[in-house]
């Protein structure tokens, strides 16, 4: 009872949290927070799937949350069928040759018996693969970021609406966990760590060089909002809202935006209490409870039968969908892919925090460590400065004063950094600890 | 002989987590004398040791050393009381040779020339080794390991020496070869509180025997007499 | 006539920058598998404290700069090195006796101290980027070259320089000293084949009468001192950002992988396997085969298997490689 009561306590707290910058801010920043928050928050559950029920360390969850932002490029960007016509099937007949090389170097090594000549046998067809696969692929790239560059210069994506490209994000994280998971589970546990660090940075510089994708550091705007949204513009334009927010005693311009957040605020909620509900059952089911004990005794779960690596490759695959949907949500949700904002600092890091903080092993505790931080991190972004500002007000302008305020941001690296730390250290099971 | 054992865990309780693996345990060795320690595979026999050696947190119970209590001191600095204890597994230095394995167990030590003629010494004992001295100590067989275990426990001068299952996977007459080694160790006035699989042999050098079954004394009596007992040779000496 | 000009192009393209930056990955990784032997966990704060150090370097560089004292033909920073190498071992010795010794203590999982590695290595970044900011920062003074192009085009009538970088003869002089300096103590000295004792068998040193903590703090200092060097060595060669060095990390620990966590030859071996592979595949190779091929066969791409973009990927593709094939490394990690 006592500890049902704690957790609505600090709820409540992160609640006033928020209505306290409705309050003493704006309305409209409050929401742009939460939803950002809620999106972190689902973040926070997978990762918490990861680390809270399997022990398994991560530290590429900014690679998922890319594939799932480029997963909304591709399924509902507008298509650009004259950069596709020139070089599109190049392109992807090059992936795809790329991809046969190494299932065909795959097979190759299963089927030879181990030695120099299987060595020499799988090498060479790697690089005669790798040959033929940038022959190909280079023509079509080169074609296709031929065709007006400055606007397109990509193979554009197949313009479906956009909440279909949630899901597909996260397929897209998950067969990038599959992959790294079947190479890295099963060894020791810093493996996993350093292999995902490395996949996640690759995937980072994908998106910001190969501009046949989605248009590299060029950025691709103007993708569509996920249905039911509408734009602001249009609910200023219709009469009917205008007429009713007005009789409210609202302004419409004011009251169009916060309508829209409060929208994606009723969604990301929805999906955020679906993933809870389901992580829950899940817990409680044979399955999860394997899991633990898998988490909890490696050993002795394996000496009982238990495939302890398969479990573990299951675990990772979820929680990097479930990290990937929530990147596909805030891709759809800005509208736009930069890949320049997919620093680890930001969602790899901070979604530790979250989880930590929070209380790993307990899904409520991942929710309230992602609003919670979620919360600090922009109202620190969005007042930081000015914080700093008036804090150095009294200081005569120079070096030192500008110094200070373009340290604000670095403080969050070394503040963040020592809360994981002491709560580590002081109260490693966080705020909502595992029941 | 002596009446107040030189070596004595008394009564200990204890384990490696929160379940007792010790029930009131005891095991003890004289000044110059060897103690075998016997029984069944999972008895306790190893934590037994551990525990007189301060690897393990006992709940009740106390170990004594020439009279005084020990039972709080880290492994560390009973190593300084004079204490050398020979672990069951991974008992050497793979990665380092043989004399450096010497070396490592004599790091307590600073006099360079006492040094050296402990090692000398050592080699005299296990002529092997010297042959071997600057071979991976990983690289060697499963008697010569256990020579260099037992040699590096040894370059301390220990008063007291605790062996667990010295001669693991060591042939028979590897095996007679140790034991003979062992006693002549003993001769030198190291007292000797050893682990044994080979109960007969082992029980047949020893001035005094435990036999321990789930952590708990079963029979404790001089090697001759346990050797005689009929009860002990059915049920743990195969008869 | 054109194989020699072939054969300097791939000298002063691939193999000099290759061996250069080996060396300071080598001198990382040497780092990286010190703390992992005798401490068991890859430590993530590494490349921050390659960071860290070289920021205190740079700070005592322009120090002494600005006093006007100089080392002649070779870069000041040289002297300002010791001054970095004890304000980094205070760092993390302060680290470990604050934080680390509380997890080793307990006994703590492997993985939680990879974890409190990543919270120091974000504390570190923070503090680098406090002291010294993000900006790119050059601080290599001193004559510019060993060996300059002009000169050695004059003497040889090769139509292609070989330059030798003052900076490249300082990473390869330093690295093979420190190096060298090291093996001799790890297999000469008391305290370093306590290290190696430690490393091998934790238990039995222990026995042995091995002082944990002394051990531990000996692997911090050198540690430190071998990221400060690494970290200087790498820009003063190329240049300082806070963030290049955090993507250090990667090469530094698929260099430790390869040659198997806890092994310093392999660590040596692993950081020249991981620079040249990436040199070498990174590198345009349209220059060195115009040389070599007939002009019907002139190339008319690059001829770069890769972009330098994807310089990361060679790094990961290697360390993937030896997890799958050779989890141990080369040299029998652990
Ligand atoms: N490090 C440990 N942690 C937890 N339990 C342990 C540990 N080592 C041993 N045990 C348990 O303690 C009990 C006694 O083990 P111990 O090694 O003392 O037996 P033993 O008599 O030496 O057996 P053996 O003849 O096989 O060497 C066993 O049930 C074992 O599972
Ligand atoms: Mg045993």
């Amino acid at each position: 009872m006592a500890t049902s009561t704690r957790n609505l306590l600090l709820f409540a707290g992160v609640a006033l949290l928020f209505i306290l910058t409705g309050l003493f801010q704006s309305w409209n920043l409050s929401l742009q927070i939460l939803n950002i928050g809620i999106l972190s928050a689902i973040m926070a559950l997978g990762v918490n799937m990861q680390w809270g029920y399997a022990g398994l360390f991560s530290t590429g969850i900014v690679g998922s949350v890319a594939l799932g932002g480029l997963a909304v490029v591709v399924v509902s960007a507008k298509p650009v069928p004259e950069g596709f016509a020139a070089g599109g099937w190049a392109v992807l007949g090059g992936l795809a040759l790329g991809v046969a090389v190494i299932v065909a170097a795959t097979l190759l090594y299963r089927a030879m018996k181990p030695g120099r000549l299987r060595a020499l046998a799988v090498t060479a067809l790697v690089v005669a693969g790798f040959f033929l696969y940038r022959y190909v692929f280079d023509q079509g790239v080169a074609a296709v970021e031929a065709f007006n560059p400055a606007t397109y210069g990509n193979i554009g994506g197949f313009g479906l609406p956009s909440l279909l490209a949630w899901p597909v994000g996260a397929i897209f994280a998950g067969l990038g966990a599959w992959v790294i998971g079947k190479i890295a589970l099963g060894l020791r546990s810093d493996y996993l760590a350093i292999a995902t660090l490395g996949i996640a940075e690759i995937i980072v510089v994908v998106l910001k060089s190969e501009d046949w994708l989605a248009r590299g550091v060029k950025n691709v705007t103007g993708l569509p909002r996920p249905w039911p949204v509408p734009y602001e513009v249009d609910l200023q334009a219709d009469p009917e809202f205008v007429a009713r927010v007005t009789g409210w005693g609202f302004d419409p311009i004011t009251a169009s935006t916060i309508f829209v957040k409060l929208l994606y605020l009723a969604i990301f909620g929805a999906v955020l209490l679906a993933i809870i509900w389901a992580s829950e059952r899940a817990l409680n089911s044979p399955w999860g409870r394997m899991m633990r004990a898998i988490r909890d005794n490696e050993v002795a779960a394996s000496a009982m039968g238990k495939n302890v690596t398969r479990r573990h490759l299951q675990i990772f695959i979820i929680g990097s969908a479930v990290v990937g949907l929530a990147g596909a949500m805030l891709t759809s949700m800005e509208g736009q892919l930069v890949p320049g904002v997919y620093s680890p600092l930001r969602f790899t890091f901070l979604i530790w925090v979250m989880v930590i903080v929070g209380g790993s092993g307990n899904n409520w505790g991942a929710v309230l460590g992602g609003l919670l931080l979620g919360w600090l991190w922009l109202a620190v972004e969005y007042l930081g400065p000015g914080l700093m500002g008036w804090l150095t007000a009294a200081l005569p302008a120079g070096d030192l004063k500008t110094h200070l305020i373009d340290s604000a941001q670095h403080m969050r690296l070394v503040t963040l950094g020592i809360v994981l730390l002491l709560v580590l250290r002081f109260a490693p099971r966080g705020l909502i600890p595992e029941k | 002989m002596a009446d107040t054992p030189f070596l004595i865990g008394e009564n200990m309780t204890g384990g490696y987590g929160p379940v007792d693996i010790l029930h009131n345990c005891t095991i003890a060795v004289n000044k110059g004398e060897i103690a075998v320690i016997v029984g069944p595979n999972g008895a306790g026999k190893s934590t037994a040791m551990k525990a007189t050696f301060g690897m393990l947190n006992l709940r009740g119970g106390r170990v004594m050393l020439d009279g005084e209590d020990i039972t709080k001191l880290s492994p560390q600095a009973r190593v300084r009381k004079g204490m050398g204890f020979v672990p069951q597994t991974h008992n050497i230095f793979t990665g380092m040779t043989v004399e450096e394995n010497l070396e490592m167990g004599a790091f307590i030590r600073d006099d360079e020339v006492g040094i050296k003629e402990t090692m000398e010494q050592i080699y005299g004992l296990f002529p092997i080794l010297r042959q071997k001295r600057y071979q991976a100590a990983g690289e060697l067989s499963g008697g010569q390991r256990q020579q260099v275990a037992v040699g590096r426990a040894l370059m301390t001068k220990p008063s007291v020496l605790l062996l667990d299952e010295p001669t693991a996977g060591v042939s028979p007459i590897v095996m007679d070869e140790l034991f003979d080694r062992i006693i002549e160790i003993a001769r030198t006035g190291i007292s000797i509180l050893m682990v044994e699989q080979n109960a007969r042999q082992a029980l047949d050098i020893a001035d005094k025997g435990y036999v321990l079954v789930q952590g708990a004394n079963r029979f404790t009596d001089t090697g001759e007499a346990l050797l005689a007992d009929p009860e002990v040779r059915r049920s743990f000496l195969g008869g | 006539m054109d194989f020699l000009n072939a054969l300097v192009a791939l000298l002063n393209f691939v193999v000099i920058p290759g061996v250069a930056y080996g060396s300071q990955l080598a001198l990382g990784a040497l780092g990286v598998t010190l703390i992992f032997g005798v401490l068991r966990f890859s430590n993530f704060a590494h490349g921050d404290t390659m960071a860290f150090g070289t920021a205190i370097v740079i700070m005592f560089t322009w120090l002494f700069q600005s006093w006007g004292i100089s080392f002649g033909p070779l870069p000041t920073a040289l002297l300002a090195l010791p001054f970095g190498i004890a304000a980094t071992a205070a760092l993390v010795l302060a680290t470990d006796a604050g934080i680390y010794k509380f997890y080793r203590r307990q006994k703590a999982a492997p993985i939680i101290l990879v974890i409190v590695s990543a919270g120091v290595m974000f504390v570190m970044n923070g503090l680098v980027r406090l002291i010294i900011g993000v900006e790119e920062r050059n601080f290599t003074d001193g004559a510019r070259f060993l060996l300059d192009g002009n000169t050695f085009k004059a003497a040889t009538g090769l139509a292609e320089p070989l330059v030798i970088k003052t900076t490249v003869a300082v990473t390869v002089v330093v690295a093979v000293i420190c190096v060298a300096a090291l093996f001799w103590f790890l297999q000469k000295t008391r305290t370093g084949k306590s290290m190696r004792a430690f490393s091998d068998n934790e238990d039995l040193a222990l026995l042995s009468g091995i002082n944990p903590d002394r051990v531990v703090q000996v692997t911090w200092i050198i540690a430190a001192a071998l990221a400060v060097i690494a970290g200087t060595l790498y820009g003063l060669d190329k240049s300082f950002r806070p963030f290049v060095y955090f993507q250090l990390l990667l090469p530094v620990f698929a260099a430790a992988v390869v040659g198997g966590l806890g092994s310093p030859l392999g660590a040596i071996a692993g950081g020249y396997i991981v620079a040249l592979s990436e040199v070498v595949l990174t590198y345009a190779w349209k220059k060195v085969a115009t040389y070599v091929l007939p002009d019907s066969l002139a190339p008319d791409g690059l001829m770069q298997l890769l972009s330098t973009d994807y310089k990361v990927a060679v790094s990961f593709s290697i360390l993937i490689i030896v997890l799958l094939f050779m989890p141990t490394g080369i040299f029998k990690g652990k």
